[in-house]
Formats: C-alpha cells, sequence, structure tokens
C-alpha cells in the first residue's frame, strides 16, 4: 500500500514516450522530500516537472498563448507561496499534479470572473478571434494539422465538458484526479469526459456544425 | 481503479498531442535571480525578476542562506542563483547614478513607490530633507510617512534613500545602519559636515548673488559658488524676498506651502 504511487508511476512510465512527459502519479516522494529539504531547490524540481503540463493546461482551457503565460506563471507562484508555508508532512501527502492544476483552474477562474465585471469577453465557446488564431497557428506551426484543428474543436465545448477532456486527455490526470480538480463526484466527472468526447467527434466529423469555416476559408 | 485513459477514437487521437512545450522565459516570470556584487559600502546581495532589480541586502549582514531568508520575507518568490548580473546594475554602482535601472516594485505599496521615485532623483553626492520628498509626492504632512517609506526601500544603495537626510544635516536611521549611510555620502563626496555646518548657524539655503540663485547646499550649483558671492538663507521666503530664485536642478522650492 505504502509504495502505491511508486508502483502506479512505474506501470504509467511505459506511456512515456517524449521528453515532456512528466511523472504521472500526483504524490512523488523524491520531489515531495527535495521540495521539504529545500524549498526553491525542490521548486526548481518541480518547475522542470510540471511546466508542460500546467502550461498546456492553461493553453487549452484559456485558449490563448498570452493568457496561457500569465496563468502558469501565476499559478507556479501561487504554489511557490503556498509550499513555504506547509509543513513537510503536508508537502510529502500532495498530489502534486492535480494540486498545481487546480491552483492554475482556480486563477484561470478568478481571472474571468475579473473580466466578466469589466469589458464584456468574447463567449468561451467560441473560435478564438482571427489574429488569436492566427498567432496561435504561427507557435503551433510544427504540430499536426489535427491537433490545431482539434484545438479549435476544444474551444467550441461548453466550460465543464472542455475542462474535464483537458484534465483528462492532455493532463492525463485520472478520473478520480479530474474529479477532484473540478470538485465534483468521479461518475459526473467522467460523463463530462465521455460527453465532451462524443461532442468532439461529432464536431469533427461536420465542422459546418460549429463555426470553423474561419479556418477553412483561411486555407483556401 | 485505472489511470490509463481509455483509447481514444482515431479522428480524436491528436488530442495528447495538445501538449506543448511551456515557454522558455516562463520560469524567469515565477522565480527571482541572486548574486553578490562590489557595492560602493561593501558587498551587495542584489536579487532580480524578470521586471528588474527587486531586492537589495547588504551582503555582509549573513551567508547566502541567511540573505535569501530575508529576501523571501520581502518578495515571497523562489530564489535561484544568477549567471550574470542585470543590465546596467555594474555601471550604476561605478557611477551612482540608477536612473537607467529597471526595477521590480511590484511588492511595494503605492505610496513608497511615489517615495522612492522621488529618492530617485536625488543626484549622487547630494543630500535633500524628508520634508522635501513629502512635498515632491504632494504629501507635505507625510514628513514621518515618508521616513517609514525609506526604511522599507527593498532596493537601498540603488535607489538612493540614504541621500534623504534631516533637514539639521543628522543622518537619522538607514536600512543598512547609520554608518553605511555616513559612508555612502562620503563615498559620493556629499558635502556633509559643511551641510551640518550651515545649518548649525541656522543656513538651509544658499544663494548666489551673481547668479541670483538659490539652492541646497550640497547641489553641486551651491558647491561652485565662491565665499564672496555665496549667500546663506533660514527660509526660501528669506532668499526670495531678496531677488532669488529657487534652482531648476535642486529644486527647493518643489510643492512648498503657499
Amino acid at each position: 500500500m505504502c509504495n502505491r504511487g511508486e508502483g502506479r508511476g512505474v506501470r504509467e512510465s511505459v506511456n512515456a514516450t517524449n521528453d515532456m512527459a512528466e511523472t504521472r502519479h500526483g504524490g512523488d516522494p523524491g520531489l515531495a522530500a527535495a521540495l521539504a529539504a529545500d524549498l526553491d531547490a525542490g521548486f526548481v524540481e518541480l518547475f522542470g516537472v510540471y511546466r508542460h503540463v500546467v502550461f498546456s493546461t492553461a493553453l487549452r482551457v484559456s485558449g490563448r498563448w498570452a493568457d496561457a503565460e500569465d496563468l502558469a506563471a501565476e499559478a507556479f507562484l501561487r504554489a511557490y507561496r503556498a509550499l513555504s508555508g506547509y509543513a513537510p508532512e503536508r508537502i510529502a501527502g500532495l498530489r502534486l499534479k492535480p494540486w498545481l492544476l487546480t491552483i492554475l483552474l482556480n486563477e484561470w477562474r478568478n481571472r474571468r470572473r475579473a473580466a466578466d465585471r469589466s469589458p464584456p469577453p468574447a463567449p468561451l465557446e467560441n473560435v478564438p478571434e482571427p489574429q488569436e488564431q492566427a498567432e496561435g497557428a504561427e507557435r503551433l506551426a510544427e504540430r499536426h494539422e489535427t491537433s490545431r484543428e482539434l484545438a479549435a474543436l476544444l474551444a467550441q465545448l461548453p466550460e465543464r465538458q472542455r475542462l474535464a477532456v483537458v484534465l483528462r486527455h492532455v493532463a492525463e490526470l485520472s478520473t478520480a484526479e479530474v474529479a477532484d480538480v473540478l470538485g465534483c463526484p468521479e461518475g459526473t466527472a467522467k460523463s463530462h469526459v465521455s460527453r465532451g468526447l462524443r461532442r468532439l467527434r461529432e464536431l469533427h466529423s461536420s465542422p459546418a456544425a460549429g463555426s470553423t469555416s474561419t479556418s477553412l476559408g483561411g486555407a483556401s | 481503479m485505472s489511470n490509463q485513459p481509455e483509447p481514444l477514437p482515431p479522428e480524436l487521437a491528436g488530442l495528447d498531442e495538445l501538449t506543448v512545450a511551456a515557454p522558455e522565459g516562463l520560469f524567469d516570470r515565477v522565480a527571482a535571480r541572486w548574486l553578490r556584487v562590489p557595492g560602493p559600502a561593501g558587498d551587495l546581495f542584489v536579487v532580480f525578476t524578470d521586471h528588474g532589480i527587486a531586492y537589495v541586502g547588504d551582503a555582509g549582514a549573513g551567508d547566502d542562506a541567511e540573505l535569501a531568508q530575508a529576501c523571501h520575507r520581502r518578495l515571497a518568490r523562489p530564489l535561484v542563483p544568477a549567471s550574470k548580473p542585470p543590465a546596467g546594475l555594474l555601471p550604476a554602482l561605478r557611477s551612482g547614478h540608477g536612473a537607467k535601472l529597471q526595477f521590480d516594485l511590484r511588492a511595494v505599496s503605492e505610496f513608497d513607490r511615489a517615495v522612492l521615485t522621488a529618492a530617485r532623483e536625488i543626484p549622487p553626492g547630494q543630500v535633500r530633507p524628508y520634508a522635501w520628498v513629502a512635498r515632491r509626492i504632494g504629501r507635505p504632512r507625510a514628513v514621518r510617512a515618508v521616513g517609514s517609506a525609506l526604511g522599507r526601500n527593498p532596493v537601498p544603495v540603488l535607489i538612493p534613500c540614504h541621500r534623504v537626510i534631516r533637514t539639521d544635516g543628522a543622518l537619522s536611521n538607514y536600512v543598512f545602519g547609520a554608518a553605511v549611510k555616513e559612508r555612502l555620502l562620503l563615498g559620493e563626496n556629499a558635502n556633509l559636515g559643511e551641510v551640518r555646518e550651515l545649518a548649525r548657524s541656522g543656513v538651509f539655503y544658499l544663494g548666489s548673488d551673481t547668479t541670483g540663485v538659490v539652492c541646497f547646499p550640497s547641489c553641486s550649483h551651491a558647491r561652485r559658488i565662491t565665499a564672496g558671492h555665496r549667500h546663506g538663507f533660514a527660509t526660501l521666503e528669506g532668499a526670495r524676498a531678496e531677488g532669488y530664485r529657487p534652482c531648476r536642478d535642486c529644486r527647493p522650492d518643489v510643492a512648498e506651502p503657499a
């Protein structure tokens, strides 16, 4: 029982196919020990392990590169400030990945709430605006065409489904962890994921149903 | 319970490729970097972020860990060693002119930031009274609060709070101790002795009868006045009454009470 996290890490490391793969288990005893021993040195390690997943999640949730940078930076800073007030036992008990992503999503919600109070934002279900899409496309130039298309489709999902799909399939959390991060029962998280995937497939097979015609128009 | 995501349908197989590499500069938006540099009165522990210099400590006051801890209380950011000093730091330390330095004062209150901005205007080798800073920021009665704000200066030496002293020439407190304040000012060739001597005889402004300009006694223009043309004044009104106009460089008249 005591090496549960470790065992899971080993099983999942089969999935680690590129340098962006990070430890896929929440409780990382080595990292927690490093953080408890020397917070700053441990934090550098934590950042190295989780920066890609935190940034990718921020990008897929916010849909904008600049917002994702702000969000990811703020989430890591908040994480650091929280850790500096935690006792070593508390750090040791943290499931770092879902914990970081919870901080990230809280920050994203806070910002959106603040933005809602000022000028009206573009509805999140909409495809990113042309200049943002251009920026995103440029940054993602080397990514597969399918990924680019999927990112645009993802932006059209209702928020709950989008978050669930991103946490499950981009951040690769377990459904239990998705439920924790979203603060809902596991069954609900599961159904958000599967409904999200179903909706994505529908959007994929009939792009005209959504408003992806902009990207098609741009290609012609 | 399996943690393995269920296999994605082929048309959605690209989902797990939506992971992108975090941008290079992301770490520097979170962390701060530190290094030790020789300063005008002992080594300095300088900490900077992507916004600019955020903290300066007296490097003689402790080892790296102690200095880092003192900095944490102010900044609350992870600290990592820097490989090179921030742009302009070494020239600024050599010349005493920090006008081109970038500072990260995000953790500083609006009032304190205004005080520090006013302190930055004081050239090397010159001093201004606390009351001048209070007038400069439009808060003429907040003299005591100005003193407290300068005492909280997170970037001493580089933002020269040491150039703010009492009207009578007494140095008053300093973040790194009054002795360091004196060394810094003498190192910049400030005429502290003269300022104090004049203050003892009730002189706080010096005018030149050749230019008709009145200055603070530490102003570079005041120090060029030859003995025969030099006139001391207790108040600016007294100087004005004799036809002197306030210096446009040291600005003794800044927001003076009407």
